[in-house]
C-alpha cells in the first residue's frame, strides 16, 4: 500500500492578554448506521416518516419485548474498524446505560461500555498538501439512538416521535489528538468522508445522521508533550464537552469560543469546572448543560438480554476483503498513476462518486491530468454554480473525455472546448459530432494561417513598425489573427507564424 | 364421571383422544369451579369466553385427528405472561389498564398446541415475593389448611395464583415463572409439582420481565409426567429471545420410566441449614432413602459457596429489576399520575411509580440502583457476580465428578400464614428462597416434588437439581422420587 508522506500541523496558539496557550481537543462522533432496520428491531431506519410509524413494540419498550441484534448494523461496525485501520474485537458485549427520559422508553441505552466491538485506529487528516495530522482512534462502539422529545408543539404538552429510538449509531471515540478547531473540523470532515467510502453512514449531518461531542481543554506550550510523552492527562487542562453538534462551521466556532473561555477563567485565576456544554449558534456561545456534580449515574452494567457478541475471524476477514479502496489510498494512486498534485487528488477523492466519475474519464480520454484539470476546473464548477453534485451532471464521463481527447488532439483549441463544454452541458450530445458540424476543428492548416497573418500585417504596418521594436507587442498580430479565423486557428502555430513574419 | 377438574393434565388427554371427554365439559366444569373458588383469589382475570372458544376449536382438532398433547387441556396462566388482548398487569397497578398487542412465545406454543387458557392467575407484583403478599389484586390464598385451624396459610410465591389454582383444581395446569424459586417454593407449599428448566430453555419473550438473567418459566403441574408433558409444549428455541438456546427438545415424558439404578446423588452438606425444622430434615432424609431404594448411588457433596447465593441473588436481581422496570414511567402505558399545574417530567416519573409500584417493588428497585451506583458497582454487584460464577462452579465441579442430581429440601418450612411476616424483617421473607436460588443463579433445572405432610398436615416438597439440558433425565429421578413417595393427598375443600 502507498502512501503520501505528511509533516503534522504546527497546533493552533490563541494569545491569551498574559500568556500563549494551546488547545487540545477530543472528539466522540456519532454517526448512524446505514441499515435499513434498527440495532435491536426490524423497525425501518427511514428519515422523515411520520411520528411513531417507524416503532416496534420492542422500540417501545412494551413490557416482555426482547431485542435482537441486527447483524447487518454489527458488520456494517466491523467495515467502519476496518476502514479505520483499527483492531476488531471478536468478543464484544452490550451494557445498559440507564436513565430516565421520555424519549428513551426502555429507561436504558444498550451501548457498549466495558468491551466495544472495535478497537484502537487511526484517521489521517489532511490539513494541506504534506501536512496532515494522524488522529488516534480509541475505540468504535455500537449503541440505540433515542428518541425524539418536542416541546414546542404545545404550551403544556411534550411531545415524542420514537422513529429514531433504537437506530443503530456507531460512537467513535478519538484521543486527544486534535490541536485546533480547523483540526476538529477536518477531522469530521474526514471520518464523514471513509464512512461514505465504506457505506457505513451516509454522513447527513443536517438530519443528524453524523453529529460530534467535542471535549475541550487549553494547556500552556510545552504541556500537550509531556502529555504524549507519558500519556498522563494530569499534564493537560480540565475539559468541557460540547454536546451535540451537527455541523463544521458551529463546531469551529464553538471551540474557539470555548477555548477563549477557559483561558480568560485561567487568567483571571480561576479554574476550570469539569462540565457538559452546549453550543448556542444563535449567540455564538457555548453555555453549561450540567456540571459533574449534576452528571448522570448511568449505573451502566452489562445487559441480561443479550449474550456477548462474538464474531469470527473468517467473517471479518471477508468484510476486510470486500472494502474499497479508500481516500487515502485512492489520493496516493492518483498522484502516482496520473502524475496529480497531491491537492488535485484531494479534490477528486474527497466523494467517492467524484473519483469514479474523474477515473472514467481519465481512463477514455488516455491523459489524467487533462482529465483532471477538466473534471475539477471546468466540470466542478460548473455544477457547483448549479447547486448540483455529480450524480446529477447532465455531462457523462464519456462525453467529458470525448471533448479531453479532442483537446488533446489538438483539434480543438482550450478555449473552443469551453464553448463545446457548454453546449454539451446544455444541449447534450456527441463532442466530436459536435465539432465536426458546427465547424469548431481547429485550422492547423499553416497555409491558411500564414494567408491570415500576412493580410493583417498588411493592414497594419503602424502596428508591425512598433512591434517590432517590442517584440511584446506580437501578441496583438496574434489576438487579431484569432478573431479573424473565428477562434480556430491552432493558437501555438499562430504565434510561431507571427513571430517568424514580424522578424522578416 | 368423576370430577373432571380433578384429571391430570395425562389423563384428560387420553380421555379427550379416547373421546371420553370433550374440552368444553373441560372446560366448563373448570370455570365452575373458578366461579366457586373466589375465597382463593386465584384468578385476577377470567376468559370464559377465549376458553369456550379455544375448547371448541379443540374439540374440532381433536375430532379430525390432529391432537397435540396439550390439545383441549384447560391451563391457568400467571399474570406476568403477556396475553394478546387480554389484561397482563403482573400484579401490578402500574400496568393497570394494559393489554398486550402481542402473545407470549410460551402461552403462542401452548395455545398452537391447542391449550385452552380459563384466565390469568394470580402472583406477588413483578414476581417479587414469595407469599403472593404483593399482589395488586391482594393475596392468594392456600387451599390448604393446618388441621382444623382456618386461618389462611399463604400458597407461597410468586407463582402463588398459580400454585393454588393447580393444588384446588381450578385448572388442569397452569404456567409459573421462577426468578429465585417463584415456581418450586409454591408448588412445594401446595403438594404439586413445579420445575424451572434449564436457564434459556423457554423462551422469555412476552413475559414481563422481573431479572433477565435469572427468569424462567416453567410448568405447575399435579404430577411430574403432567409437568413433562406440559414443559414439552412451553420450551424450546426461540430467535426473538437471544438467551433462548437453540437446542433440541427431546421428548421428556418418553424419558419417565422410573429406572434410576445407577444414578448417583449427591447430598449438600451445605443445605443444613441452622434452625431448620426437624420435619424438613426427616422428610430430606427419607428422600435420600427412597431414592436409595430405587436404586440411586448416594453421596455426600460439597456446594461450598452455598451461604452467598442467597445476599448475592438479593444483589443481582434487584439490580436488573431496577433497570427492567424504569420503562414503567407513565408515558406510553399503564397507570400514569395525574399531575398538578406547573408540575414537569420528574414529577410526573416519581407520582406515577410512587403510586404504581408496591412497597416491595419499590424496596427493590431502590436496592437494585444503590448496588449499580457509582461507587458501590464493584463492591456490591461486580463482588455478586463473582459469586454467581464461584456457586455456578461449585454445581459444575459435582457434575463433574460424576453427580446426576442433587437433593435438597424446596423450602425451609411448610407454607406460613398470611400476614404472619407482614412486621418481619424483609429478609426473613427472602430466607424462603434459601435452597432455590441457586439454581437460578447457576441456571440449572430444579424441580421440586411433593414428597409428604408436616404435623400439621400440610405439603412439604423437596427439590432435585439436575444437570444443564438434562430435565428429562431429572424429570425421571423426579418421577422415581413420587412414586415412592407416593404423595396423593389433596386439601379438604373448604371454599
Amino acid at each position: 500500500m502507498l502512501d503520501l508522506s505528511f509533516e503534522p500541523p504546527k497546533p493552533k496558539v490563541i494569545a491569551g492578554a498574559k500568556y500563549d496557550w494551546e488547545l487540545v481537543i477530543g472528539m466522540e462522533v456519532h454517526a448512524q448506521v446505514a441499515s435499513e432496520a434498527k440495532l435491536f428491531s426490524g423497525a425501518s431506519t427511514k428519515f422523515g416518516a411520520e411520528p411513531n410509524s417507524n416503532v416496534a413494540f420492542v422500540d417501545a419498550a412494551m413490557p416482555g419485548m426482547l431485542p435482537v441484534i441486527n447483524e447487518y448494523c454489527v458488520e456494517q461496525a466491523v467495515r467502519t474498524g476496518l476502514g479505520l485501520k483499527a483492531e476488531i474485537n471478536l468478543k464484544s458485549a452490550f451494557d445498559r446505560k440507564n436513565y430516565f427520559y421520555p424519549d428513551l422508553p426502555q429507561g436504558y441505552q444498550i451501548s457498549q461500555l466495558y468491551h466495544p466491538i472495535v478497537g484502537e485506529g487511526e484517521v489521517i487528516v489532511d490539513m494541506e498538501p504534506g501536512i496532515a495530522r494522524l488522529v488516534r482512534i480509541e475505540r468504535i462502539h455500537i449503541e440505540q439512538d433515542a428518541g425524539k422529545s418536542i416541546h414546542d408543539m404545545d404550551p403544556n404538552m411534550s411531545f415524542v416521535d420514537l422513529n429514531r429510538t433504537g437506530v443503530a449509531l456507531m460512537e467513535i471515540v478519538s484521543r486527544p489528538d486534535i490541536r485546533g478547531p480547523e483540526e476538529a473540523a477536518a477531522y469530521v470532515s474526514k471520518l464523514r468522508q471513509i464512512l461514505r467510502y465504506l457505506g457505513t453512514c451516509d454522513g447527513n449531518m443536517q438530519n443528524g445522521n453524523l453529529r460530534a461531542d467535542v471535549n475541550v481543554s487549553v494547556c500552556r506550550p510545552g504541556q500537550y508533550e509531556k502529555y504524549q510523552e507519558t500519556q498522563d492527562f494530569s499534564h493537560l487542562g480540565t475539559r468541557c464537552e460540547i454536546k451535540n453538534m451537527n455541523s463544521m462551521r458551529f463546531i469551529q466556532q464553538a471551540i474557539d469560543y470555548e477555548a477563549k473561555r477557559q483561558i480568560a477563567i485561567l487568567e483571571a485565576g480561576g479554574s476550570i469546572d469539569q462540565e457538559t456544554r452546549l453550543y448556542d449558534p444563535d449567540k455564538g456561545e457555548t453555555r453549561s448543560m450540567r456540571s459533574k456534580e449534576e452528571a448522570h449515574d448511568y449505573r451502566y452494567f452489562p445487559d441480561p438480554d443479550l449474550l456477548p457478541l462474538e464474531i469470527e475471524q473468517a467473517w471479518v476477514d471477508d468484510i476486510a476483503a470486500s472494502l474499497p479502496e479508500l481516500p487515502d489510498e485512492k489520493k496516493a494512486r492518483f498522484v502516482k498513476d496520473f502524475g496529480l498534485s497531491e491537492y488535485d487528488a484531494s479534490v477528486l477523492t474527497a466523494e467517492v462518486a467524484n473519483a469514479a466519475f474523474f477515473e472514467k474519464v481519465a481512463a477514455e480520454a488516455g491523459d489524467g491530468k487533462l482529465a483532471a484539470n477538466w473534471v475539477i476546473n471546468e466540470l466542478f464548477g460548473r455544477l457547483k454554480k448549479e447547486g448540483h453534485d455529480i450524480t446529477e451532471s447532465p455531462v457523462s464521463p464519456a462525453q467529458l473525455a470525448g471533448i479531453v481527447r479532442l483537446i488533446k488532439s489538438d483539434a480543438i483549441s482550450g478555449k473552443i472546448a469551453k464553448d463545446l463544454f457548454e453546449i454539451v452541458y446544455t444541449e447534450g450530445g456527441d463532442p466530436e459530432q459536435i465539432v465536426d458540424e458546427r465547424g469548431m476543428k481547429q485550422v492547423t492548416d499553416t497555409g491558411a494561417i500564414e494567408t491570415a497573418v500576412d493580410e493583417i500585417i498588411a493592414a497594419n504596418p503602424a502596428q508591425v513598425e512598433k512591434a517590432k521594436q517590442n517584440p511584446k507587442l506580437a501578441g496583438w498580430f496574434v489576438g487579431q489573427v484569432m478573431k479573424a479565423t473565428g477562434g480556430k486557428a491552432n493558437p501555438k502555430a499562430v504565434n510561431e507564424i507571427v513571430a517568424k513574419k514580424l522578424a522578416e | 364421571m368423576t370430577d373432571l377438574t380433578k384429571m391430570k393434565v395425562a389423563e384428560a388427554r387420553d380421555a379427550l383422544r379416547a373421546g371420553d371427554v370433550t374440552s368444553v365439559e373441560l372446560t366448563e366444569a373448570c370455570l365452575d369451579a373458578i366461579e366457586g373458588a373466589g375465597a382463593l383469589n386465584a384468578y385476577v382475570h377470567k376468559t370464559p369466553e377465549i376458553a369456550l372458544e379455544q375448547a371448541t376449536a379443540a374439540d374440532a382438532r381433536i375430532k379430525a385427528g390432529d391432537a397435540p398433547a396439550m390439545c383441549g387441556i384447560p391451563m391457568g396462566i400467571k399474570d406476568l405472561f403477556c396475553t394478546r388482548g387480554v389484561a397482563s398487569q403482573a400484579a401490578s397497578r402500574i400496568l393497570e389498564g394494559f393489554r398486550p398487542e402481542y402473545e407470549s412465545t410460551v402461552t403462542t406454543q401452548l395455545f398452537d398446541a391447542g391449550a385452552v387458557m380459563l384466565g390469568k392467575l394470580n402472583m406477588d407484583e413483578f414476581a417479587m415475593g414469595s407469599s403472593n403478599e404483593t399482589s395488586c389484586y391482594g393475596k392468594a390464598v392456600n387451599p390448604w389448611r393446618r388441621g382444623n385451624d382456618d386461618s389462611q396459610l399463604t400458597p407461597g410465591g410468586s407463582s402463588g395464583g398459580s400454585a393454588a389454582a393447580v393444588a384446588a383444581d381450578l385448572c388442569l395446569a397452569a404456567t409459573g415463572t421462577d426468578t429465585g424459586g417463584s415456581i418450586r417454593q409454591p408448588a412445594a407449599f401446595t403438594g404439586i409439582t413445579g420445575i424451572k428448566p434449564t436457564y434459556g430453555r423457554c423462551s422469555r419473550w412476552g413475559i414481563v420481565a422481573f431479572a433477565s438473567s435469572l427468569d424462567q418459566a416453567g410448568p405447575m403441574t399435579k404430577d411430574v409426567r403432567d409437568a413433562a408433558i406440559v414443559l414439552q409444549a412451553m420450551c424450546g428455541h426461540d430467535p426473538k429471545d437471544s438467551t433462548s438456546a437453540n437446542l433440541p427438545v427431546p421428548d421428556f415424558e418418553a424419558m419417565l420410566t422410573g429406572d434410576i439404578k445407577g444414578k448417583t446423588i449427591g447430598i449438600p452438606r451445605e443445605y443444613h441449614m441452622d434452625g431448620m425444622p426437624e420435619e424438613i430434615e426427616t422428610l430430606w432424609a427419607k428422600g435420600r432413602e427412597m431414592l436409595a431404594e430405587a436404586g440411586a448411588k448416594i453421596v455426600d457433596i460439597s456446594l461450598p459457596h452455598t451461604k452467598y447465593a442467597l445476599p448475592a441473588y438479593y444483589v443481582i436481581a434487584p439490580a436488573e429489576a431496577s433497570s427492567n422496570l424504569a420503562r414503567y414511567d407513565g408515558v406510553r402505558y399503564g397507570h400514569r399520575a395525574t399531575l398538578a399545574a406547573g408540575e414537569g417530567i420528574n414529577d410526573l416519573y416519581e407520582k406515577t411509580r410512587a403510586e404504581g409500584f408496591g412497597p416491595e417493588v419499590q424496596r427493590r428497585v431502590m436496592v437494585g440502583t444503590y448496588v449499580l451506583s457509582a461507587g458501590f458497582y464493584d463492591a456490591y454487584y461486580n463482588r455478586a457476580r463473582k459469586v454467581r460464577t464461584l456457586i455456578k462452579k461449585d454445581f459444575e465441579d459435582v457434575f463433574a465428578q460424576g453427580v446426576d442430581a442433587i437433593l435438597t429440601p424446596a423450602t425451609p418450612s411448610a407454607a406460613f400464614g398470611l400476614g404472619e411476616m407482614q412486621d418481619a424483617d424483609p429478609v426473613q421473607m427472602y430466607l424462603n428462597d434459601v435452597f432455590t436460588v441457586t439454581v437460578n443463579l447457576a441456571g440449572l433445572p430444579g424441580v421440586s416434588v411433593p414428597a409428604g405432610l408436616d404435623k400439621q398436615g400440610l405439603p412439604l416438597g423437596l427439590q432435585l437439581i439436575g444437570r444443564p439440558w438434562e430435565e428429562g433425565d431429572l424429570l425421571n429421578t423426579a418421577y422415581a422420587l413420587e412414586r415412592a413417595a407416593g404423595f396423593a393427598e389433596k386439601p379438604a375443600k373448604w371454599w
